[in-house]
C-alpha cells in the first residue's frame, strides 16, 4: 500500500460565534467539522463534494495550517499540521476560487514571481516555469499585463498557475474553476491531469460544486454535509452502491405481441416495461446481472424485433449526492439564497 | 513502520532540490515583498501630488505662522524637516500597521502564511519597500521646502546625522512591524485605530515645532514614538539653533533610539509568532468574506 499524503483522525472544528465587543460572551457554537477521518494516498486526486457551509473550506484551512482543529489530528505529507507547520508548508500550495490575491499594479509575471520567491525558487527557474504554465492555461499573451486589467476568469487562471508553479507535493484546490467559462475550465482540468501524470507522487485535493468535474477528474470523492463525511469512495463504487440493478433502455421496432411478462420470466430479469412509440417501442429493463441481457436479445430476435438503440443507464454522482444528502447542491444553494 | 513515518522519508517530493531555504529564503522573501512597493512608485504617479504637494501645504502654513510672529528662522527649517518626516509616520501607520488587515481582506495573508517563508521576512520586506519609497517623498519635500523657503542647514556631524536617521527608521519601522502583528487580530477596527493615531502623534511628536515646548514628561512620553527623538536629534544636528532648542542631548537620544530599535524588533518577532498562533486558533487568518 502506498504511503499517505493526507490523513485526518477524528478531526473536528467548532467555531465560537461571539456577541458584540462589550459582551464578548460566546453566543453559540457552530460545528463546522465533526469526526472527519480521511486517508488520501500519494498520487491520488481526491475530491470533496458538498454544498456551501458543508465544511470543505474549513477542512482545507486546517490541512493548509491556517486553522487549528478543536479536536483530532491532521497530517499532510506525514507531518502534523498543528505541531509541525514549518515542515508542512514547503510541501503544499493552495488556490481558492474567486480569490483576489496578488497586487493589481504588478503584472501577471511579477505577481507570480513574487510568490515564487516566498518558496525559495531561483528567479530564472521561476520565470521559465511561469512562462510555460501561462502558455498551458492560455494566458501566455497576458504575461506583461497588469493583473488589475485581467477579467475575473483570467485572474483565476493566474491564481491557478500560482498553485502549480511551486510544484508542491500536495496541492489544495478550493473550487478552482469557480467563475471560469467552459473552455477555461477545460484548460484547467487538462492542466490538473497533466500535472498529476508528470509525477506519480503528486497529490491533489479538490473541492468542487461541479459533479461532472469531480466525476471526470477524481480517483475518489468524499461527500460531506454539515461537517460530516457521508461517503468516501471512487465515483464508480459510489454509483454502484446506489444502483443494485443493471438498467438498460432499448429502442426497438414494433413489438409483434411481446409482453413484459414474457421478458420478466427470463432468468435474472428483475423488471421489464414496454412503451409503444410512433415508430416502434421503448423497452426498459432492470437486470440482476448484465449477463441477463443475452437471453433478452435472443427473445427479441426470435420475435423478429429489431434493436434500433441500446443504452446502459447509470446513476450520476449527482444522484448519489441527492440520495445521501437529501437534496442537490443547486437546491441547497437556491434555498440558501431565498433565506 | 507506520504510514505516516514512511511518507516522511519520501518527502519533500518533486523538484524541491533547487529551492533555497534558511537565510537565503528569508532574503528572497524580503526582496520580493519590497518589490511591489518600489515598483508602485513608478506605476502610480499620483503620489507626487498627494504625498508631496499636500504635505507642502501643511509645512507652508507653519512657515507663514512662524514668519508672521517673527520666530527664529530655524523654525522654518524645523517645519520643513517635520513635513518630510510626516511621510514616514503616515507610511508606518497606513502602509505597515494596517497592512496585514488589508492583506487579509485581499486573500494574500493566507498565502503568506502557508508559504515556507517567515512572516518576519514579509514584514521586513514591507518595511524596507515602504522606507525606500517614502525616503524619495521625504527628500522631495526637503528639497522643495528648502528651495521655496530658503532654509539654511549647518550640519555638525554627518556621521551622527546618518546614525540618527538610520536608528530612527529602524525603530520606527520596527514599531510598525509590532503594530502590524497586533492588528492581525483586528478587522475594520484596524482602520479606525490608524485614523485615531494619526493626528495626535503629529502634535505630541513635535513634527512642526521643537518638542521641548512641552513639559518634560509629555515630551518623554511622546519619545516612545521613535520619530519624536529622531526628529529632535536631526534638528540639533543640522540647524544652528538646534542644540539650544533640543529636548535632551543627541548622544542620549541615540542611546534611547538604540534601545527602541531592540525593543520594537524583538517585540515584533515575539508578538508576530504569538498573534499568528492566536489567529490560527481563532480562525481569523483568512479574509472575513470567506
Amino acid at each position: 500500500m502506498s504511503p499517505l499524503a493526507i490523513e485526518t483522525r477524528n478531526l473536528g472544528r467548532i467555531y465560537k460565534i461571539r456577541g458584540n465587543k462589550k459582551e464578548k460572551k460566546v453566543l453559540k457554537e457552530l460545528e463546522a467539522l465533526a469526526d472527519v477521518n480521511l486517508q488520501i494516498e500519494q498520487g491520488e486526486l481526491f475530491g470533496l463534494l458538498g454544498p456551501n457551509g458543508a465544511g470543505k473550506t474549513t477542512l482545507i484551512k486546517i490541512l493548509t495550517t491556517l486553522l487549528a482543529p478543536t479536536k483530532g489530528e491532521a497530517f499532510v505529507a506525514g507531518y502534523n499540521v498543528l505541531n509541525e507547520p514549518q515542515l508542512v508548508r514547503p510541501r503544499i500550495n493552495m488556490v481558492s476560487g474567486g480569490e483576489s490575491s496578488g497586487y493589481g499594479l504588478l503584472t501577471v509575471r511579477e505577481n507570480l514571481w513574487m510568490f515564487s520567491q516566498f518558496y525559495g525558487m531561483p528567479s530564472k527557474e521561476a520565470n521559465k516555469r511561469i512562462t510555460d504554465l501561462l502558455k498551458l492555461v492560455g494566458l501566455g499573451d497576458r504575461i506583461n499585463t497588469k493583473s488589475s486589467d485581467l477579467s475575473t476568469g483570467l485572474r483565476q487562471k493566474m491564481n491557478i498557475v500560482r498553485g502549480f508553479m511551486t510544484d508542491p507535493d500536495v496541492l489544495f484546490l478550493d473550487e478552482p474553476t469557480l467563475g471560469l467559462d467552459v473552455s477555461a475550465s477545460r484548460d484547467v482540468r487538462a492542466l490538473i491531469r497533466n500535472w498529476l501524470e508528470e509525477h506519480k507522487k503528486r497529490t491533489l485535493l479538490l473541492t468542487t460544486h461541479y459533479m461532472v468535474e469531480a466525476e471526470e477528474l477524481c480517483d475518489r470523492v468524499a461527500i460531506i454535509n454539515q461537517g460530516k463525511v457521508l461517503a468516501c469512495d471512487s465515483p464508480v463504487t459510489l454509483k454502484k452502491r446506489l444502483q443494485e440493478d443493471v438498467l438498460f433502455e432499448i429502442k426497438t421496432s414494433r413489438l409483434n405481441g411481446l409482453t413484459p411478462d414474457s421478458l420478466e420470466a427470463l432468468p435474472e430479469v428483475h423488471t421489464a416495461s414496454l412503451c409503444e412509440l410512433e415508430d416502434g417501442a421503448l423497452l426498459k429493463l432492470a437486470l440482476v446481472e448484465e449477463s441477463a441481457l443475452g437471453p433478452v436479445i435472443n427473445t427479441l430476435s426470435e420475435k423478429n424485433i429489431a434493436i434500433l438503440n441500446l443504452k446502459k443507464l447509470e446513476p450520476s454522482l449527482e444522484d448519489v449526492f441527492v440520495e445521501l444528502v437529501g437534496h442537490s447542491i443547486a437546491e441547497a444553494e437556491k434555498a440558501e439564497a431565498n433565506e | 513502520m507506520n504510514k505516516t513515518a514512511q511518507v516522511k522519508e519520501t518527502s519533500p517530493g518533486t523538484d524541491n532540490s533547487t529551492k533555497v531555504t534558511g537565510w537565503r529564503l528569508f532574503l528572497k522573501t524580503v526582496i520580493a515583498r519590497a518589490y511591489p512597493r518600489l515598483i508602485g512608485q513608478q506605476r502610480e504617479k499620483s503620489w507626487m501630488f498627494f504625498d508631496i504637494f499636500l504635505p507642502m501645504l501643511a509645512v507652508s502654513s507653519y512657515v507663514f505662522v512662524y514668519r508672521a510672529i517673527q520666530a527664529p528662522e530655524d523654525y522654518v527649517g524645523f517645519a520643513v524637516m517635520g513635513g518630510a518626516m510626516t511621510a514616514f509616520w503616515l507610511n508606518v501607520l497606513w502602509g505597515m500597521s494596517s497592512q496585514l488587515y488589508w492583506e487579509k481582506e485581499q486573500g494574500n495573508l493566507a498565502l503568506y502564511i502557508i508559504a515556507p517563508n517567515q512572516m518576519m521576512a514579509i514584514l521586513l520586506g514591507m518595511a524596507l519597500g515602504g522606507m525606500l519609497a517614502t525616503a524619495l517623498r521625504a527628500l522631495a519635500i526637503i528639497f522643495l521646502g528648502s528651495v521655496l523657503f530658503k532654509v539654511g542647514f549647518v550640519v555638525t556631524s554627518f556621521l551622527q546625522l546618518f546614525s540618527v536617521f538610520m536608528l530612527s527608521m529602524t525603530a520606527l519601522y520596527g514599531m510598525g512591524m509590532m503594530m502590524a502583528s497586533l492588528f492581525l487580530l483586528l478587522n475594520r477596527e484596524a482602520w479606525h485605530i490608524s485614523n485615531l493615531a494619526q493626528e495626535p502623534i503629529y502634535l505630541v511628536s513635535g513634527f512642526y515645532f521643537p518638542i521641548n515646548s512641552f513639559p518634560f514628561w509629555i515630551a518623554a512620553g511622546a519619545s516612545i514614538i521613535p520619530l519624536t527623538l529622531g526628529l529632535d536629534a536631526m534638528r540639533q544636528l543640522i540647524f544652528a539653533s538646534g542644540p539650544a532648542l533640543g529636548f535632551v542631548d543627541v548622544r542620549t537620544e541615540i542611546i534611547v533610539l538604540l534601545v527602541l530599535c531592540v525593543v520594537f524588533l524583538v517585540g515584533a518577532k515575539f508578538l508576530l509568532a504569538h498573534m499568528e498562533k492566536l489567529a490560527i486558533r481563532e480562525g481569523s487568518l483568512t479574509d472575513s468574506r470567506r
